[in-house]
């Protein structure tokens, strides 16, 4: 009962941030990505301010959960920058900061756009334990499970994740599939795609010549 | 038996007899065929790409060239109707040039069939029987069924006739006019094929137009008519062939008509395409001006095309002037050029541009295109050409010349180059 | 013209399927025929292979060992030609299953990385250039419209502003106007729903070129040039196995990978996961997930080709 309601505020909070319509995710590369090395190495000595998620109820949440099914998604494995993990090699020793600042001593590629107005590193990242994120609930999940994190603003993104229809998947069409995590292409940080150099046009057929 | 090989030997010792203006004509047609063949090693070895064909125009001058001449093959027969519904007195004659014309133009379609292939070697594919053919859904495939059957036929009451006339005999009616009636619905289906095969195209909106058979038959009323008119004047000239001046005009007056709905038809699709004002007017925009602000580089042939029909049809409708052998036969060049450039440019190229997805590519052709195109006509006039001979000293000569020696063919009615007639625009 | 020959089938089996000798004299007369060709051909192609190659019958009406030669055939000729290992298979169409692709055109950001995928993973010709992917730029303010469509945009970056991109490959209908044409059957729906082409049975007509709505088919207008050691030798016959010069070619849904249960190639090199596959007939597919719950719609949806490639707004 009381697990579930907390299931529901969850996917309405979800709810409120698409409708703000905050995110949109254009490009990203799979080439040029630097992104994934900086995502998941978020926290820093110190802390930030607290905001807790949004909690207002608008019209259109959606009643079933993506969250918490007992099936383990196959997923790439966390694309943390070399030698970064675990948080706690450095972190141990640190008291958290929760203060929102720029960071001066590490993490400086850290760059945050992603809801910046209202978060900061604890709301994700766990403050005592960084070898962990955490849901809005407290409860801790594993940086290979992140998609929980990003599926309680993302929804519906995450009902399609799981569908196979948003991100790319590979392997087999008929078998054992490979899922990407979010972060393996949105940078948590900085969710938005960076744009592309296209690949050259094609030859124009007045310039095919023998 | 033995008296078809006297034929075949008398017809042999005939092509090779000749005044030197004979000899020039029949040598310009070899020097043609030679480059031609020449220019289609080069295509043969490096592929396609030396045309300018590419995959936005896929189909270019070789199967415009084809188009036009489906038409002049269905509509020398079709000479054959009024020939008959008038009884102009050299019905005989004027069936097996007709036919002979009909055999020339089908050679020269299947060549250009042939040298549009990407794998003319694999030709056995399309044999009922031998290969796997696409029936009934492959228009292609009725194409190729159709046309070689016209070409046999035609062949076969030609060679017939000819040979009764060698041997002095008349031919039997029994065979030849059931032949005769029966080649005017295929002419009529080889014309009607070709057209579906672009027509059924639902890809190509400029194609796609439940009159382009009818009008691909009125053209050729047009253009295969123009042909003969001139044919028979030069023929009349130079050899006994007699035709009356009232046939002339009567064949004449028969093309007005011809060129009338022809006009028509054209000027319902024009009307189609620019009232109802859709996407698919940018192809006939193509034709006649450009899209994008680009000035389309076969504008010029369009108009060319649509000019000359209405000018030409003007002098076939004026009795006067289709009467004047000056204005007739400048209208029969007339129309014969606006219909070449119809089926040739008109018709194939505004087809494929813009292409499927849009794009534009314009296409004009290649050299090799051009020397290719030239090798396959010069075969055609050069079969017409020889065959004519044949007929002609079959069917003027009296029958014991042939029987005695040959020397005294100086004296023997030469057919003129016919120049006049040759020309493909 | 020829013996009157009884051996052609009405329908055609696969290749698996077909156990029935050839007629005799149907072979004499090719054969026959072969002589002849082989004759005018003259000059230095007279060779076994040469004769051959000439004779073969149409895919689906080659026998299990006929097949066979042919395939060993072509490996030792592709092998010499790129000096490394090439293999060519047949891989039969999977039952129960029917391809379909979805392609979502609100994240396609037009980068191209999906052609070049393709032209690797294909075999296409580098020159002259044969790309089976077209990607349009259209603008927002006319949506999918092919009149204001421009296949050689270029810049520093994508997506360019007020633009979207609209990939198009070979559609995959269910009621392919190409097969209709084709006058000699060398291009066919497969039983899983993928039209492909016996390359060695095309006589290069291009009817099929004509008759595409999608701009799809490409003809191979000289000997295509692959460098060796970009040459991918997982080949199939009916897929991307090098072409000759002088046939028509096309996206083949990679058979190659998907009838071994892989993905396309593009799906995999999508950068931002725009393209999805899978089998229309598994409802737990991705694909049957997109026709349910998203808004899709088909190209030249007016023509009847009912394409098996749907377009579709993820977002």
């Amino acid at each position: 009962m009381n697990a579930s309601s907390k299931k529901l505020a969850v996917t309405l909070a979800a709810a409120v941030l698409l409708s703000l319509g905050v995110f949109r995710f254009w490009a990203f590369s799979a080439e040029e990505k630097e992104g994934p090395e900086k995502e998941a190495s978020a926290a820093e000595e110190d802390g930030g301010k607290k905001t807790p998620a949004p909690d207002s109820k608008p019209p259109g949440a959606q009643p079933q959960s993506v969250m918490e099914d007992a099936e383990a998604t196959p997923v790439a494995p966390p694309p943390f920058s070399p030698g970064i993990f675990p948080c706690s090699g450095c972190h141990e020793d640190l008291d958290p900061n929760p203060t929102v600042r720029t960071l001066k001593r590490k993490h400086t590629n850290i760059v945050l756009e992603h809801d910046e107005k209202n978060r900061w590193c604890y709301d994700c990242h766990t403050q005592g334990n960084m070898d962990k994120l955490h849901l809005a609930s407290g409860k801790p999940v594993d940086f290979s499970e992140s998609y929980k994190l990003c599926g309680q603003c993302h929804g519906p993104t995450l009902r399609d994740w799981k569908a196979g229809e948003h991100g790319k998947r590979t392997g087999s069409w008929s078998g054992a599939k490979q899922y990407l995590l979010c972060v393996n292409c949105h940078n948590p940080h900085s969710p938005k795609f960076q744009p592309l150099k296209p690949l050259p046009p094609p030859v124009r057929p007045k310039d095919l010549r023998p | 038996m033995k008296s078809f090989v006297t034929f075949v030997l008398g017809s042999m010792r005939t092509v090779f007899r000749g005044s030197p203006a004979y000899f020039a004509w029949i040598g310009l047609l070899v020097l043609l065929i030679i480059q031609g063949i020449g220019a289609y090693c080069t295509q043969a070895t490096e592929g396609l790409i030396v045309t300018n064909m590419r995959d936005s125009v896929s189909w270019a001058f070789y199967i415009g060239n084809f188009t036009f001449l489906v038409g002049v093959a269905a509509a020398a027969v079709m000479l054959v109707i009024p020939a008959y519904i008038y009884d102009w007195k050299p019905i005989k004659e004027v069936v097996v040039f007709g036919e002979i014309l009909a055999v020339s133009a089908v050679i020269m379609c299947l060549l250009f069939v042939v040298v549009d292939m990407g794998h003319p070697e694999r030709f056995w594919h399309l044999m009922p029987f031998v290969g796997k053919v696409n029936f009934p859904s492959s228009l292609l495939a009725w194409d190729a069924l159709v046309l070689n059957a016209y070409l046999g036929l035609n062949l076969v009451v030609a060679t017939y006739i000819v040979y009764c006339a060698f041997n002095g005999k008349h031919y039997n009616p029994q065979i030849v006019v059931p032949l005769v009636i029966f080649s005017i619905p295929m002419a009529i289906s080889i014309h009607t094929v070709t057209a579906f095969l672009y027509n059924g195209m639902a890809s190509r909106p400029y194609w796609n137009s439940a009159i382009l058979a009818p009008r691909f038959l009125a053209s050729a009323f047009c253009s295969g008519p123009a042909i003969l008119l001139i044919l028979f004047q030069v023929l009349r000239k130079v050899t006994k062939f007699e035709i009356k001046d009232e046939a002339l005009h009567k064949i004449a007056e028969l093309m007005a008509y011809a060129m009338g709905f022809n006009l028509f038809l054209t000027a319902a699709e024009i009307f189609k395409e620019y009232y109802s004002d859709t996407q698919h007017l940018v192809h006939i925009q193509y034709l006649f001006g450009g899209v994008h602000g680009e000035h389309s580089p076969i504008a010029l042939y369009g108009w060319a095309s649509l000019l000359l029909g209405i000018f030409a049809f003007l002098l076939f409708l004026v009795p006067a002037t289709r009467r004047n052998p000056v204005t007739m036969n400048a209208g029969a060049l007339m129309i014969y050029a606006s219909v070449y450039i119809e089926k040739g440019i008109a018709l194939i190229i505004p087809g494929y541009t813009p292409d499927t997805l849009g794009q534009i590519y314009e296409y004009v052709p290649s050299i090799t295109e051009l020397r290719i195109s030239a090798g396959v006509f010069g075969v055609g006039f050069l079969a017409l050409t020889l065959m004519i001979k044949v007929a002609v000293h079959a069917m003027f000569i009296p029958h014991a010349e042939h029987a005695e020696h040959e020397g005294a063919s100086h004296d023997t009615p030469q057919v003129a180059p016919p120049e006049a007639a040759a020309k493909p625009a | 013209m020829a013996h009157e020959c009884h051996c052609e089938t009405i329908d055609c089996q696969t290749p698996a399927g077909n156990e029935q000798a050839p007629s005799p004299d149907r072979r004499e007369w090719v054969k026959g025929m072969a002589a002849v060709a082989a004759g005018l051909m003259a000059a230095g192609c007279t060779d076994q292979a040469s004769v051959d190659a000439f004779l073969q019958k149409h895919f689906r009406e080659l026998s299990k060992s006929e097949l066979q030669e042919v395939l060993e055939r072509l490996e030792k000729q592709y092998s010499e030609q790129y000096g490394k290992d090439v293999e060519v298979k047949a891989t039969p169409a999977k039952e129960g299953v029917n391809f379909g692709y979805a392609l979502d055109i609100s994240r396609c950001i037009g980068c191209r990385r999906c052609v070049y995928a393709c032209v690797g993973e294909n075999n296409q010709s580098r020159d002259p250039q044969v790309h089976w992917i077209t990607v349009l730029e259209m603008d927002k303010e006319h949506g999918v419209s092919l009149e204001h469509a421009d296949a050689y945009y270029d810049g520093e970056q994508v997506p360019r502003e007020g633009k979207f991109y609209f990939p198009v490959a070979c559609q995959q209908c269910s009621n392919p106007p190409c097969c209709k044409v084709c006058p000699v059957n060398a291009t066919y729906p497969d039983q899983d729903g993928i039209v492909v082409i016996d390359y060695d049975w095309c006589i290069g007509c291009r009817c099929c070129m004509s008759a595409c709505p999608y701009g799809a088919r490409r003809f191979n207008w000289s000997d295509p040039s692959i460098p060796s050691d970009e040459m991918n030798p997982d080949t199939e016959y009916l897929g991307n196995r090098p072409r000759p010069k002088g046939v028509v070619e096309k996206c083949t849904f990679c058979l190659q990978r998907t009838r071994q249960g892989l993905y396309p190639k593009c799906v995999e090199a999508c950068p931002v996961g725009a393209r999805k596959f899978g089998n229309l007939l598994d409802p737990k597919s991705e694909i049957r997930y997109i026709l349910e719950n998203k808004r899709v719609f088909i190209l030249k949806e007016e023509l009847k080709t009912m394409p098996k490639f749907y377009y579709y707004y993820g977002l």
